[in-house]
């Protein structure tokens, strides 16, 4: 029996597992022992379970997965929606209500699979129209699509998922042959509002705007509607948040990321550069870091994974696992440009728009190119939704690429 | 929805083009940061985990002439913490409140030491008792960050004995850790407060060891380090002149109830055979903080016991200080041993509109220097004062040291009060231009007016006395010894007054304090003095034997009565000294 597989990229997810693995065994070894210690077993527990699910997944036909997109999609969002009243904090996420537990029992975090239900929707809405979105308004329906769980999963609140949504949405619009110019004006409130805290700055993002609205010539009420939301978040919103006291933005602060507290995630920050700096070129050794046996880094097994390898096996195994995830991204990216449907193209497209997003913002945070956001790195951290929701995501692409197999896509990977 | 393949393929490069450029990003941060800024990290790593943990020193012994021990070290615990906030202090001492009790004030200091050097280990307890050691040793997994460890104290074997003369310690203050002099001292440490633990506190003062540990994140101490720690290193022994069994002997003599203080000189070194102030306080109380009613009983005495009264205190030195008149008179050739004045001694001597009373009532009918000396009569003294005249009495007893330190090796000695030259612009400023007459004169001649004395300033003016004009600097610990001369007399001279001053303790005032085989040379002084009218302070300075002279003793009674008192308590330490002891000192190793 033949093993339907795309072996390169399986072999290179199970390498990035076995990884991952290793490097919850050694987050365990402290000094003080904690609950860490024994997490790695649980870990590779999920592995076999995400593995087993993945066999599977990688076993239907696309169309099946089409089919049954609908379904997936709507009981996510009564399943995000009922979290909002019986979901719990735990772990990582303490102060959120991202756990769903029932009799106790906690089962795990919704929001990932999640991920997958809606890449699967934005895909199947995405290809339902024959041309690509050239207008905000035809951007309506899929942005409905992300737009209800981004907004079930915020109120949780989650920030780290949300942006991961965000990136994938945007990423898909891309895939399905949106326009620069509007993902631009879809992106440009949010902007606005990032942009706002220098008010030159603001300025002369609003003139570019313009004149790009001048070229583009939208339909006139789009045209409107954006000018004006542009000079809501970039004008107003200042204005009311510099009338907050400082206490009050804090919590505004801490209610959008609970790891925002400005102490605390400046303390993480400066550990996890202490930890990677110190690790060098080669590292300190597997197990042997010392500001990860002192438990100077935060979540070590979880968000702040990363620098355990930094310091561990320094820059060597830094870029060891660097060209492991850019290799599986470029090889999802293959098997999206070989896929022989749209959806089936635009779900790869998506799934690889998700792990790009996490492996970005979680890398970027620990060595300190981005701020700090509670998301974790696929593969290496500690968590079992999380685990299955990247082997169900290999086990689709797997039978993405198995359909594609042979077809002359004429793509470059 | 556009899916052309070539579309498709543009897209994808794209795709890829953005993930390798995140991804050179991200490589190039992580090589900054592991290659470029690698040292500087590794260095905050370091920093992270290790603490330097200090070895308190054992401070210097201090040893008698004899080698016997004044000052030694023995074993204490000091509990100490490695805090991150004021926070964690509270509520650690807060803990450690429930088992055993703890004073606001211990928390107060131990927050104060923290905010001085956070970085360094916050000691909670300096001299912790023996039982609260063993009950937070047996609790270890509950306080796993406590630092307890050995930090040797100060012991005195004879405490209150030798407090005026050793001083005390205590944990550098404040202000004493702004001064520039105490740079290197670091809060919870401990420094000389006072006596020879002050003046040579820089001899005295052990180093500092360190012992390296590593810490986790929350400060617990996970195991020592492989770095080999700095052992504490204590300096040499400091060797005083100090006579221990004389200075016991002294403070026996003085009990309880005498107030008052005393130093014993060798005349011609000018070494202190012994130094003490009454009454006393213990200074092995102070080790470890002083206790708050210990601190209040000694503040609420009226005898003050924190106020030394050799060095410190100064007194109207009354006719102790006659010599210092016969002297300047006898210097200027106004007057010989044998020379009489005009007017005899009936009681006193008719100033003016003014009569100024003899000491004896009596009267000493028309007495020689020798005899005047030896009887102290003032009426001969106001006589000879007038005849030296004010400006010269005082250029004078500058010139004999009555405004000068004597210089001793002990902190804070106070300088004895006596006129300026010149004599006029001083009485003009002190009393306004009207507001004096001559009658100064005839005060200062007798040791009385604008003259007040320390003991160990009129010890030192005697051991002139003793030998040829030549006083010695009083040295507690064995210094070169110094010697200025206060006056020149011829040897005929001097022997004549010597001779006076042996004959006050033969057949003068002091009489009552013969000592049998000991020829005793001294003068006494009965002073009257601002505080009370009817008590006088009583003083003896003088030497033995007068032939020879060993040593010279001042013993000043604070409102202790007539000075024939103090002769009694100076000629037992002469008689216990010259008698009792063991004179002769053994060699000193390194001498």
């Amino acid at each position: 029996m033949r093993l339907p597989a795309d072996w390169p990229l399986t072999v290179t997810a199970a390498l990035l597992t076995v990884f991952g693995v290793a490097m919850v065994y050694s987050a365990g070894q402290t000094d003080v022992p904690t609950f860490v210690v024994g997490l790695w077993r649980t870990q590779l527990l999920w592995v076999i379970v995400g593995l087993v699910f993945g066999y599977g997944v990688s076993r239907l036909s696309v169309r099946l997965v089409d089919a049954v997109t609908v379904p997936i999609y709507v009981v996510s969002l009564v399943v995000l929606a009922a979290l909002l009243v019986v979901g719990q904090g735990a772990g990582t996420a303490a102060s959120t209500k991202s756990w769903l537990a029932i009799g106790g029992v906690r089962l795990g975090q919704p929001s990932e699979l999640a991920k997958i239900a809606v890449v699967l929707m934005l895909a199947r809405v995405l290809s339902a129209s024959r041309a690509a979105p050239s207008s905000l308004r035809e951007l309506v329906p899929s942005a409905l699509v992300v737009g209800v769980p981004w907004l079930l999963i915020m109120a949780q609140p989650d920030l780290g998922t949300g942006i991961v949504f965000v990136g994938i949405y945007f990423a898909m619009l891309f895939w399905a042959g949106a326009s620069w110019p509007l993902l631009v004006m879809a992106a440009s409130p949010a902007l606005s509002l990032i942009l706002a805290f220098s008010t030159g700055i603001w300025g002369g993002w609003f003139l570019l705007l313009l004149a790009m609205l001048a070229w583009v010539r939208p339909p006139r009420w789009e045209g409107v509607g954006l000018v004006v939301a542009n000079l809501v978040m970039g004008v107003l919103a200042p204005l009311l948040w510099g009338r907050l006291d400082p206490y009050q933005q804090r919590r505004i602060l801490v209610f959008l990321d609970p790891s925002a507290d400005p102490r605390a995630s400046g303390y993480h920050v400066i550990q996890s550069q202490v930890a990677i700096g110190s690790g060098g070129f080669f590292g300190k050794g597997f197990t042997l870091g010392s500001q990860k046996r002192l438990a100077f880094l935060p979540e070590q097994e979880t968000d702040f994974i990363f620098p355990v390898v930094a310091e561990e096996l320094g820059f060597l195994g830094v870029l060891v696992a660097l060209a492991l995830f850019t290799f599986l991204l470029h090889r999802t990216i293959r098997v999206a440009g070989r896929a022989t449907s749209p959806f089936a193209s635009l779900v790869a497209f998506g799934l690889t728009a998700a792990w790009f997003t996490h492996i970005a913002v979680n890398i970027g945070m620990t060595v300190g190119v981005l701020p700090v956001t509670g998301i974790p790195l696929p593969f290496f951290s500690y968590g079992g939704s999380f685990m299955l929701m990247s082997w169900l995501s290999v086990g689709l692409l797997v039978s993405i690429s198995e359909e594609g197999r042979g077809r002359a896509g004429g793509l470059v990977v | 929805m556009n899916f052309h393949p070539n579309e498709v393929q543009r897209r994808a490069r794209i795709a890829m083009l953005v993930i390798q450029g995140v991804v050179l990003v991200l490589v190039l941060a992580f090589f900054r940061a592991q290659i470029v800024q690698h040292a500087r990290f590794a260095l905050a790593a370091e920093d992270n985990r290790l603490r330097q943990i200090p070895l308190p020193a054992a401070r210097a012994v201090i040893y008698d002439r004899r080698g016997e021990i004044i000052a030694e070290n023995v074993p204490g615990y000091s509990i100490s913490v490695l805090a991150r906030s004021e926070r964690v202090i509270r509520e650690l001492m807060e803990r450690i409140g429930t088992l055993s009790p703890v004073t606001p004030e211990q928390v107060g200091s131990a927050i104060r030491r923290y905010r001085t050097d956070p970085s360094r280990p916050t000691v909670l307890f300096t001299d912790a008792p023996p039982a609260l050691v063993a009950m937070l040793e047996e609790r270890r997994v509950a306080f796993p960050e406590l630092i307890v460890q050995s930090a040797p104290k100060r012991f005195y074997p004879d405490g209150p004995v030798v407090s005026a003369l050793v001083g005390y310690t205590g944990e550098v203050n404040d202000r004493e850790l702004a001064d520039s002099t105490f740079v290197d001292y670091k809060p919870g440490q401990l420094i000389g407060k006072d006596g020879i633990e002050r003046q040579y506190e820089s001899q005295l003062r052990g180093r500092e060891g360190t012992r390296f540990i590593e810490v986790d994140a929350r400060g617990r101490i996970v195991r020592p380090v492989a770095r080999t720690d700095q052992l504490p290193s204590s300096p040499e022994p400091l060797r005083t002149n100090i006579d221990l069994d004389l200075q016991r002997f002294v403070a026996s003599i003085f009990g309880d109830s005498l107030i008052g203080g005393v130093v014993v000189m060798e005349p011609t070194t000018g070494a202190v055979l012994a130094l003490h102030s009454a009454p006393t306080f213990d200074p092995n109380r102070f080790t470890g903080g002083i206790p708050k009613s210990y601190w209040e009983l000694l503040q609420s005495d009226p005898r003050r016991p924190l106020y030394n009264k050799a060095i410190k205190g100064t007194y109207p030195p009354g006719s102790i200080w006659k010599l210092a008149t016969a002297i300047i008179a006898m210097e200027q050739g106004l007057v010989d041993i044998d020379d009489r004045m005009p007017v005899a001694c009936r009681g006193g001597y008719q100033f003016g509109t003014r009569f100024f009373g003899c000491w004896d009532p009596k009267g000493h009918g028309n007495p020689t220097l020798a005899q005047a000396i030896e009887h102290s009569c003032d009426t001969y003294f106001y006589q000879l004062g007038l005849k030296i005249g004010l400006q010269r009495l005082i250029t004078g007893g500058l010139a004999l040291g009555s405004r000068t330190r004597s210089g001793i090796d002990l902190p804070a000695e106070s300088r004895p009060l006596f006129p300026t030259d010149p004599a006029r612009a001083y009485y003009d400023k002190r009393f306004g231009p009207q507001g004096w007459t001559n009658a100064v004169t005839l005060n200062l001649s007798i040791g009385q007016g604008e003259n007040s004395q320390t003991v160990v300033s009129m010890a030192r003016f005697y051991t002139a006395l003793a030998t040829d004009g030549m006083a010695a600097r009083p040295e507690v610990v064995r210094r070169s010894p110094e010697r200025e001369r206060l006056f020149s007399l011829e040897p005929r001279q001097m022997r004549a007054l010597q001779t006076a001053l042996t004959s006050v303790v033969g057949t003068g005032t002091a009489a009552a304090s013969r000592i049998q085989g000991i020829t005793v040379a001294g003068k006494t002084g009965t002073a009257q003095n601002a505080q009370s009218r009817e008590q006088y302070h009583a003083w003896f300075v003088g030497y033995a034997p007068a032939e020879a002279p060993q040593l010279v003793v001042a013993v000043m009674l604070e409102f202790g009565g007539h000075g024939s008192r103090a002769a009694r308590i100076a000629t037992r330490i002469m008689e216990h000294y010259l008698k009792g002891a063991v004179v002769a000192m053994p060699e000193m190793a390194g001498e």
